[in-house]
């Protein structure tokens, strides 16, 4: 039988019979069953994992997704070469995050609308457009990556300066001052380069090598604009 | 054979010259090299050349093919326009910076390879810096003048934005409309691109960077000789661009035109400056600010109040 085994991907070389008539001659039937499904076991565990999802407790869902999101946040405040936000992309943390910032941008309408800060829609509006134009940016200086995963990245490389506006708005609880300007300032500064580093180990990869600059570059400008939101954000 | 050989050879000539020749220019040419080297360069491919000259005329045609670009509905349409690299970038930002007389933008720096990066995020670029310093100017208002009300004037980011983008684009667009409509006049030299014009005013944008922060430096001679500083180099590099185009056309044309381009410059320098850069208050001011009532403090913004305070 080995000289059938070895012929199964040749039919056509074998002597002059008719094509694929060796066939008969391998018993595959009794190795591997023909009938049912003939899927690779990793993918019938995939199939058998999204059947029972529909089943499970939301709370399983819920806690689920959560800790995805926190692995990724950990990958963001800890930046290292890895791929987990590449590769298993979402959009939940990206949310969450800008969804946070806005909130805690927005300040009440004592002032004249014309004047005050970003409003909740603005910080929005900002922060997706943003990410949006500066995906698309990366993709047409033939940046291989894909444009979720690029925003994933953007998304998530806020987190460090939501922190920074937490800590703004706890330090603006103190009296207000030079001193309370300058802690400030500092958190933002630090939390600013934060956030470049981690996102540029993340999307430099992707880039030719001659366009890296480029493609760096509007990030940078995103994420001082929205450092310069937090640093001006005046409690009234 | 030879026929065939001949006919092989002149597709070779036209794919490597990267243009439509006709045949008959071709022959011409081909008849004017030395016959040995035809025949050598026939011999040398030998029996192979009959299966090359199929790859040498799709090469053609794919080089033909990529001279004219992807539909405007695919991304590879767009992506043509952000072919260029670092260097290349900040060759063109020097360039802008320092226009010579006899140095085109175009020709000198483009090269026929307008790209739409350098437009787009200069343009951004500008609009936030220009939003953020004059909102700088506003924190050291207050310093001197402590009844002035900070507050972000998030909306001038806005403006800003809006302001520049349209400049940018649509004074170009007016532009390239307007030497399309004189083309006739003028034979020899043709217009630009809408791309190239967009290039030239993208660029020419970019001086305005650094003096919109050193407009941060609250002396008001320093200031506008900063102002005058960048508004001449940015216009003389869009003079010195249009000037090969234009010169052909009537004197009246050519002048109106580029005193057109000129005032439509200034007129932007000077509208950034008046708007986002307020003028400080002096420091007697103060006590009256602190008796009257509440409106005019809380809108420092708005030109005419401060300006009649």
């Amino acid at each position: 039988m080995a000289e059938a085994a070895e012929s199964p991907g040749d039919p056509g070389t074998a002597t002059p019979r008719p094509l694929f008539a060796g066939l008969s001659d391998i018993s595959i039937s009794q190795d591997i069953p023909v009938e049912g499904e003939i899927t690779i076991p990793m993918r019938s565990r995939v199939r058998e994992f999204d059947s029972s999802t529909l089943n499970e407790s939301v709370q399983n869902t819920i806690m689920r997704d959560l800790k995805a999101v926190g692995k990724k946040f950990m990958h963001v405040l800890y930046p290292r070469k890895s791929n987990t936000l590449l590769r298993d992309w979402d959009l939940w943390g990206p949310l969450i995050l800008c969804v946070t910032l806005a909130l805690m941008l927005q300040r009440g309408s004592v002032d004249s609308e014309k004047d005050g800060g970003p409003q909740f829609a603005e910080v929005f509006v900002i922060v997706w457009f943003g990410a949006v134009t500066i995906t698309l940016n990366s993709k047409l200086l033939g940046g291989n990556i894909s444009f979720f995963q690029s925003l994933c990245v953007l998304g998530y490389c806020i987190l460090p300066l939501t922190v920074a506006m937490l800590v703004c708005r706890l330090v603006l609880l103190a009296e207000l001052g030079p001193i309370n300007f300058m802690v400030r300032l500092f958190v933002v500064i630090v939390m600013f380069a934060w956030s470049i580093v981690a996102s540029t180990a993340f999307l430099a990869d992707s880039q030719p090598p001659n366009r890296k600059a480029l493609a760096v570059y509007p990030v940078f400008l995103f994420y001082f604009v929205i450092s310069w939101m937090i640093l001006t954000f005046t409690p009234q | 054979m030879a026929a065939a050989d001949e006919l092989a050879f002149h597709e070779f000539e036209e794919a490597t010259n990267l243009l439509a020749q006709t045949p008959d220019a071709a022959t011409t040419r081909s008849d004017q090299l030395t016959p040995q080297g035809h025949v050598a360069v026939v011999m040398d491919s030998g029996g192979s050349y009959g299966a090359e000259d199929e790859v040498e005329s799709d090469k053609a045609a794919l080089l033909q093919e990529e001279k004219q670009q992807p539909g405007f509905w695919t991304f590879g349409y767009y992506q043509s326009f952000f072919d260029v690299d670092t260097s290349q970038v900040l060759d063109r930002i020097k360039g802008s910076l320092l226009p010579r007389p006899g140095h085109n933008f175009v020709r000198h720096h483009l090269r026929n390879r307008p790209d739409l990066y350098g437009p787009f995020w200069i343009c951004a670029t500008l609009a936030f810096v220009l939003a953020i310093t004059g909102n700088l100017t506003l924190v050291l208002a207050q310093r001197r003048d402590p009844s002035i009300h900070y507050s972000p004037q998030f909306h001038k980011v806005t403006v800003a934005g809006i302001t520049i983008y349209c400049y940018a684009w649509l004074v170009p667009l007016a532009l390239w409309g307007f030497l399309r409509w004189r083309r006739g006049v003028r034979e020899r030299v043709g217009p630009y691109t809408f791309l190239e014009t967009v290039c030239v005013y993208g660029y020419s944008l970019f001086v305005f960077i650094p003096t919109v922060v050193l407009w941060l430096i609250p002396v008001p001679w320093l200031q506008w000789l900063f102002g005058a500083l960048a508004l001449a180099l940015s216009a003389a590099g869009l003079v010195f661009t249009l000037w090969p185009v234009v010169r052909e056309d009537t004197r009246l044309a050519a002048t109106v035109l580029l005193s057109t381009v000129v005032l439509l410059h200034a007129l932007l320098a000077m509208g950034c400056k008046f708007y986002f850069f307020q003028p400080l208050p002096l420091e007697h001011v103060a006590p009256p600010h602190q008796a009257t009532s509440q409106p005019p403090n809380t809108l420092p913004p708005t030109l005419p109040r401060s300006m009649a305070t």
